[in-house]
């Protein structure tokens, strides 16, 4: 059994960096714990990639566990209600970034 | 929403939608398109069906489902809509009328006897569904709304118990390449309304290595709540329109239509109805239903049922947006006009009449006062509020067409009952008159209908002979005529025949014998009370009710009846209305101290007096014409002034003039009916009040006509 790797992403989790991401989050050896506690964006693509790596995952049967979601992960989860999907617990401060979550959900629509 | 307005709503509705049913099945027979009226039919039964569903009139919705079963082979051409089918649909028709109606009166239930008069009906039904429906049919009939087996379509008017939007979409693979974020859309929505619950779907997600990390795979399943409309949810989507499938189901969609959503919504079945539960749009129940409608088709895999839906799934398809679409638009159609109780209405219209009294009094005032900008101030006021009285009358105008064509369904059931062949011509459904006018209408109408096929138009063999066309028609038209709106009920029957009416009026002592009428006295003898000259009594008439009664109807509105007939050839009843019964035009004159009102619209002209000496008619261009002396006719005091005048009025083709001493112009004039205790008084028909408080009344012109005409005939019978 390899050693479970960790992966720490930072920065946007976003369109932008997609191409980039994909590779990383699929590398060989895959990681086993995705750490988003440094994501300070993201959208549509970010939550694919997360859910490409989690299905991935599945249908080779490892385990794949989301930790620390940073404020603006946690809100684009609460939005499409995917936290489901991933199975993992959202961090126990949650109530505390859903304040912070709300703040960022203003922001994103203002600029909308 | 209370659910009381609700209810009166769908009450409302579903006589409407009866009303376009029964009229898309009279003229279903004879349509050269027929799938559009049968389609018509059919969404009328269906809307039916899915509204009473939402208020779980469970009784409505049995009979109404099997109503709608046998329309449905219709529309797939299983069955031909034909003579004896329209008969026994417009029975449903009438039963599922009677039903509403039941509800309306507060049973909602439904009540036993209701229940057996739909029995027949039903077995009737059965007889043109196809055998393994017929069971079906029973026991629908009990089982209210179970689900169909044959139609994705339509698996039952259980519509989903959710008051929201349910959302579906899915982004194509280039949304986040254009520069668009499907997240952003979704918080956009939420500025609109509630996002309830939402389900991401992310089963087009291929395997890692084809998974292009810049291609959108994502679909969401939202159940949304708001007050916008699905015009504005479409837009929401607008930029991305071209490059995402959208579906979006209005609130308390039919189960049907979610399912034909799991249908086209490509994924996995289960999975996807699994996403409506989760987003909170469907019960676990209804899924089940849903799901459950379709493997009731007969012993085949889920599976293999939905492939082969697939193959007829665009037409399916097709058929749900198109109707999507009708909903839409009819929703357009009903924002444009809104229902107003018919009391607040009356009550504008009262208002108006007083605004008009009291303003006719500041005129006066304005005029006593000499003051220059008070009287540019009131007249213009006083144009202002002619144009408030004409804008308040307009509102309650209404076009006579569907007075009209609730006759076709008459003239149908009619002819079948009596045997004859006869057709409803109607023409001059646009003419505008008053509701009050149109709703009281509706039954003298059916008397002079019912009498023309009854006893005017002849039977197939005597028309042979006469060598007109087998097939009887009866005209309905209406036009409008110096301010009265003219009603004629025509035939192309035998005709009236006079020997026969005067010999029965002698015999019935409603003449002397020996006197000689005119002819259209004579006519207008059947409208005398207790007269009918048809040898054979009928179901319908004959038993000497109804011309009579239809006289005193129509005299009530202030309207009048003639007769015209040509033996042989046809009669023509004519029925002349006011136009309104409230307001007029009015035109007044005074006669020594008083002052009486003319409808402006019966008068022809005013000239100078002068008369042929000795006689009581004046020559008019060369022509005769009569009057009368108002001063004579009233028995008003004091002497004719040295200049006095004749008003010429116009009435039902005739003129005649009208001796007064003063002109005094326009006036806008609200008829104050008289009291009963006036009722007998002649040439008076009603009253209104002056600027100044008086009262004047007005004349009744046209039984002012009638009395100058016959005053000339006297004359001229006394000369010869």
């Amino acid at each position: 059994m390899k050693k479970p790797a960790a992966l720490r992403i930072e920065g946007e989790l976003t369109i932008f960096r997609a191409m980039e991401l994909k590779p990383v989050l699929l590398a060989n050896p895959p990681p086993s714990e995705i750490d988003l506690s440094g994501v300070t964006e993201m959208d549509s693509a970010g939550v694919q990639l997360l859910m490409l790596a989690k299905k991935t995952a599945l249908t080779e049967g490892r385990s794949l566990r989301l930790m620390a979601h940073s404020p603006p992960v946690i809100e684009v989860f609460e939005l499409l209600n995917i936290a489901g999907y991933f199975d993992d617990p959202l961090v126990m401060d949650s109530r505390a970034s859903g304040r912070a979550s709300g703040s960022t959900k203003a922001r994103s629509s203002n600029e909308s | 929403m209370n659910l009381d307005d609700a209810l009166e709503t769908f009450i409302v509705e579903c006589r409407e939608l009866l009303q376009d049913m029964e009229t898309a099945l009279l003229g279903v027979e004879h349509a050269e398109e027929k799938d559009e009226m049968v389609n018509a039919i059919f969404r009328a039964a269906h809307t039916i069906k899915g509204s009473s569903g939402l208020f779980s009139l469970d009784h409505i919705v049995a009979f109404t489902h099997v109503v709608e079963s046998v329309l449905d082979r219709v529309r797939a051409g299983k069955l031909k809509i034909a003579d004896q089918l329209v008969v026994v649909l417009l029975a449903c028709c009438d039963h599922i009328g009677s039903l509403v109606e039941a509800v309306a009166a507060g049973e909602q239930g439904g009540n036993a006897e209701l229940a057996q008069q739909g029995e027949p009906l039903i077995t009737q039904l059965s007889a043109y569904l196809e055998a393994p429906h017929k069971e079906r049919a029973a026991t629908l009939a009990t089982t209210a709304g179970a689900p169909e087996t044959d139609d994705v379509q339509r698996i039952g008017a259980n519509s989903v118990n959710a008051d929201h939007w349910h959302i579906s979409v899915r982004f194509g693979a280039d949304v986040l390449r254009n520069g668009m974020d499907p997240l952003s859309f979704i918080r956009y929505l939420e500025t609109m309304g509630r996002i309830i619950g939402i389900a991401t779907l992310a089963d087009a997600l291929p395997a890692a290595p084809e998974m292009d990390p810049e291609s959108c795979y994502l679909g969401f399943e939202i159940a949304f709540q708001t007050r916008s409309d699905k015009a504005a949810i479409e837009k929401v989507f607008e930029f991305v329109r071209e490059d995402c499938r959208l579906l979006i189901l209005p609130p308390h969609s039919l189960i049907s239509e979610y399912v034909s959503l799991i249908d086209q919504q490509q994924g996995e079945m289960a999975r996807l109805g699994d996403m409506l539960v989760q987003c909170g749009t469907l019960t676990p129940q209804e899924l089940d239903l849903a799901l459950n409608a379709q493997s009731d088709t007969p012993s085949l895999p889920i599976g293999t049922i939905f492939v082969q839906q697939g193959s007829v799934q665009p037409e399916v398809v097709q058929a749900a947006l198109n109707k999507q679409k009708q909903i839409k638009d009819i929703g357009a159609a009903e924002s444009r006009s809104i229902r107003i109780e018919a009391d607040k209405l009356d009550q504008l219209i009262n208002l108006v009449g007083e605004l008009i009294i009291v303003g006719a009094g500041v005129n006066l005032i304005a005029a006593r006062s000499q003051s220059a900008e008070l009287q540019e101030s009131t007249s213009k006021l006083s144009s202002l509020v002619e144009e408030v009285r004409d804008s308040a009358l307009q509102l309650r105008m209404v076009k006579i067409g569907a007075t009209f064509n609730r006759f076709q369904r008459v003239v149908h059931d009619v002819s079948r009952e009596i045997g004859k062949d006869i057709g409803l011509v109607v023409r001059g459904e646009d003419t505008e008159l008053d509701k009050t006018v149109v709703e009281k209408i509706g039954d003298p109408l059916m008397h002079l209908v019912r009498n023309s096929m009854d006893h005017g138009i002849e039977s197939a063999e005597v028309r042979a002979a006469r060598g007109k066309p087998a097939k009887g028609s009866v005209t309905l038209d209406a036009y409008h005529d110096s301010g009265s709106v003219v009603i004629t009920v025509s035939d192309d029957g035998g005709g009236l025949k006079r020997e026969r009416i005067l010999a029965k009026a002698i015999e019935r002592g409603l003449v002397p014998p020996g006197h000689s009428l005119s002819e259209s006295e004579t006519y207008a003898l059947i409208f005398e009370p207790g007269f009918s000259t048809a040898e054979q009594i009928t179901n319908l008439s004959g038993r000497g009710v109804g011309l009579d009664v239809v006289k005193r109807n129509i005299t009530a509105l202030r309207g009048n009846v003639s007769v015209a007939s040509q033996e042989g050839v046809g009669t023509t009843v004519t029925v002349r209305l006011p136009l309104t019964l409230a307001i007029i035009d009015g035109f007044l004159v005074e006669v020594g101290t008083s002052v009486f009102a003319i409808p402006l619209d019966m008068i022809e002209e005013c000239v100078a007096y002068a008369c042929e000496p000795g006689h009581d008619y004046t020559d008019l261009r060369g022509q005769i014409l009569p009057f009368i002396r108002l001063r004579e006719l009233f028995v008003v005091e004091g002497a004719p002034t040295r200049r006095e005048n004749i008003v010429v009025l116009k009435h039902a083709g005739q003129k005649a003039g009208l001796v007064v001493d003063t002109l005094l112009g326009e006036f806008q004039t609200v008829i104050k009916p008289l009291a009963p205790m006036f009722s007998q008084v002649k040439c008076i028909s009603g009253s209104t009040i002056l600027g100044n408080g008086d009262v004047a009344l007005i004349l009744d012109v046209p039984a002012l006509v009638r009395q100058a005409s016959q005053s000339v005939l006297a004359a001229n019978a006394a000369v010869a």
